[in-house]
């Protein structure tokens, strides 16, 4: 659903007056700022784009999605002032960068982890990586063979065309491993909201899901998870995800051509300030500075 | 229905004879009547030409064999729609084996059983329930239904194809009772009398004489019922689970099915505008849209069928 609603909203943007769309109307002459790139940022940095103008009268910021690779190739053709991206600029988009003059400037803006959930009644409380892709992937299918009771696993997944589902495809249920061909199981349940995991995890003991750490619900158990099996087990919290011991976490960024100047440095600026990251976990994401409110 | 529009023809002829005013007015209606009774098949046959136009391409896109392949995960290029359309029969055959036994039965006691303070409370009773929107109904199926099914028959889960079945039950219900309750009615009151007078039960009149003399309508209702359920979307999403898991034997009725509909639904809102997962999405549209064609052209082969054999009969 979130997932949906960002592409809706970008798609508005991009289908209606593209510049200056998510900005307050003003009279006097403004600050421009364009912003593009990831798909997963894109709700985050539309809240940010809304809020900004409010105080800063002058100031209009325009959004846009796409995705990472988009955003990073715009900043380095000097379209955008700032670009979004969920993982870190490719060597060879650097070099494409050094080409054209530009040092793209890294500012981690928020992290975005994903809980695994369980029944509050399921004695399993953590699981390796390496159990976790295979329980996914079909190879375990009984929670017994993970230290658990003899039930079935049902498996509940997000939609395929949700961001979260293709992170954790890419995390969970391939290791990380680029040339990994392992699929989600073809019986994972594919659930078209966050709510319909909870509802079914909250109900059925047989069941494991996933979603964004923000939208976990506290009376369902959440389980440790760990890189390897000689490793620490940890839970997902703000401050597991930003000591990066949180093994299904991974930073947002912002890519900035160069040292931020003008208004783009005072918006970063504000943005790694306490208002934005309250923003930052109003929208399930965790907030870069773990002395904030969760 | 071509009865119909001859008579129409033949008032328009009389009036000619009539003021030339009323006449001219006469025409402007008339044609208007026959515009809208048009426009339902240019508007037929536009839809299906769009499905075509944007379903084809998948067929040269995608190898046959790789589309009507068993495994669906778009995202990786997987394009089998054969879970999606197992899924969707199953769930439809599942719901009419509820819906068609319920459904003639709840039209036979309202229109030849139940008294008629009865019938006048239960035939708005059960527009009403046609009339609730069915992701509500998805709604108590995820809080209520699943849960309990898994409970009472001990299954893994409960989003399965048994819990959307019940449901598209619920829903197609009141489209069979309703119309099967309307042509119960118009059998003549005679044919009832004439089975009573030579000496049948009440029981025997409904089974031997009314049902039969209303088959064609009641036929008309299931196969609306039919076509209700297998269309339907928001509340076999809900509950189905959506795995797409190629459903073939008896026990995949307890298991989570993906329907044609659910998919659809799920992914067509963030594809690629002329991609080949679109073109795909929409080839589905179009499987869906021959099999609501073959239901009807089935429905209307039996009906006429059974029409011309009556005919004869009586003549």
């Amino acid at each position: 659903m979130r997932a949906a609603l960002s592409v809706v909203l970008v798609s508005l943007l991009l289908a209606g007056c593209r510049p200056g769309t998510a900005s307050v109307t003003q009279d006097t002459p403004s600050e421009y700022i364009e912003n593009r790139g990831s798909d997963t940022i894109v709700n985050l940095a539309l809240a940010w784009a809304e809020t900004y103008p409010q105080e800063h009268p002058g100031v209009r910021i325009s959004v846009s999605g796409g995705g990472s690779g988009v955003g990073i190739t715009a900043l380095i053709n000097g379209t955008v002032d700032i670009a979004n991206a969920s993982r870190k600029v490719k060597p060879e988009e650097a070099e494409q960068a050094q080409a054209r003059g530009i040092t793209p400037t890294e500012f981690v803006i928020a992290r975005d982890a994903i809980a695994v959930i369980v029944h509050p009644d399921n004695p399993v409380g953590r699981l390796t990586l390496q159990q976790l892709s295979d329980i996914y992937s079909g190879k375990i299918n009984n929670w017994s063979d993970v230290g658990g009771e003899d039930r079935p696993i049902v498996r509940l997944s997000r939609e395929t065309n949700s961001g979260t589902h293709v992170y954790f495809l890419e995390t969970v249920v391939r290791l990380g491993q680029s040339g990994n061909p392992t699929l989600f199981s073809a019986d994972t349940l594919l659930l078209p909201s966050s709510e319909g995991i909870v509802n079914e995890v909250r109900q059925n003991p047989n069941a494991i899901g996933y979603d964004g750490l923000g939208y976990v619900p506290a009376d369902l158990k959440v389980v440790a998870l760990a890189r390897e099996p000689d490793q620490a087990f940890v839970l997902p919290s703000v401050a597991t995800v930003n000591d990066r011991s949180y093994p299904v976490a991974r930073d947002l960024y912002m890519y900035t051509a160069g040292e931020p100047t003008g208004a783009v440095a005072d918006y970063v600026r504000w943005i790694l300030g306490t208002q934005a990251q309250r923003i930052v976990s109003d929208l399930g994401f965790v907030p870069v500075k773990a002395e904030d409110p969760p | 229905m071509t009865g119909t529009i001859r008579q129409e023809a033949d008032g328009a002829g009389k009036t000619r004879r009539g003021t030339p005013r009323r006449d001219w007015g006469q025409a402007v209606v008339t044609r208007a009547i026959q515009m809208s009774g048009y426009s339902a098949i240019v508007f037929v046959g536009l839809i299906f030409f769009f499905l075509v136009r944007e379903g084809l391409p998948a067929v040269f896109q995608v190898p046959l064999g790789d589309l009507f392949a068993a495994r669906w995960y778009p995202i990786e290029e997987y394009f089998g729609v054969l879970p999606l359309i197992t899924g969707s029969l199953i769930v439809t055959a599942g719901a009419m084996a509820v819906a068609i036994p319920f459904g003639i039965g709840t039209a036979l006691f309202i229109s030849e059983i139940a008294p008629r303070w009865a019938r006048e409370i239960l035939k708005p009773l059960v527009e009403l329930l046609g009339g609730l929107p069915s992701v509500v109904l998805g709604f108590l199926g995820i809080l209520l239904l699943s849960p309990f099914l898994r409970r009472f028959l001990d299954l893994p889960t409960g989003l399965t194809a048994l819990a959307g079945s019940l449901l598209l039950g619920g829903i197609a219900l009141p489209t069979i009772v309703s119309i099967a309750e309307d042509a119960l009615d118009a059998v003549p009151k005679a044919y009832r009398e004439a089975a009573l007078a030579l000496g049948a039960t009440r029981w025997q009149t409904i089974w031997g004489v009314t049902l039969p003399a209303a088959r064609s309508g009641v036929m008309t209702a299931i196969m609306l019922g039919i076509g209700r359920a297998i269309g339907e979307t928001m509340a076999v999403m809900m509950v189905t689970g959506n795995a797409p898991v190629l459903a073939l034997q008896l026990a995949s009725i307890v298991s989570p099915v993906r329907t044609m509909t659910a998919t659809i639904a799920a992914e067509m809102g963030e594809v690629a505008t002329g991609s080949q997962h679109y073109h795909v999405l929409f080839f589905i549209g179009m499987v869906l849209f021959l099999i609501s064609l073959i239901v009807n052209v089935i429905a209307s082969a039996v009906v006429f069928r059974q029409r011309s054999r009556a005919e004869r009969v009586l003549s």
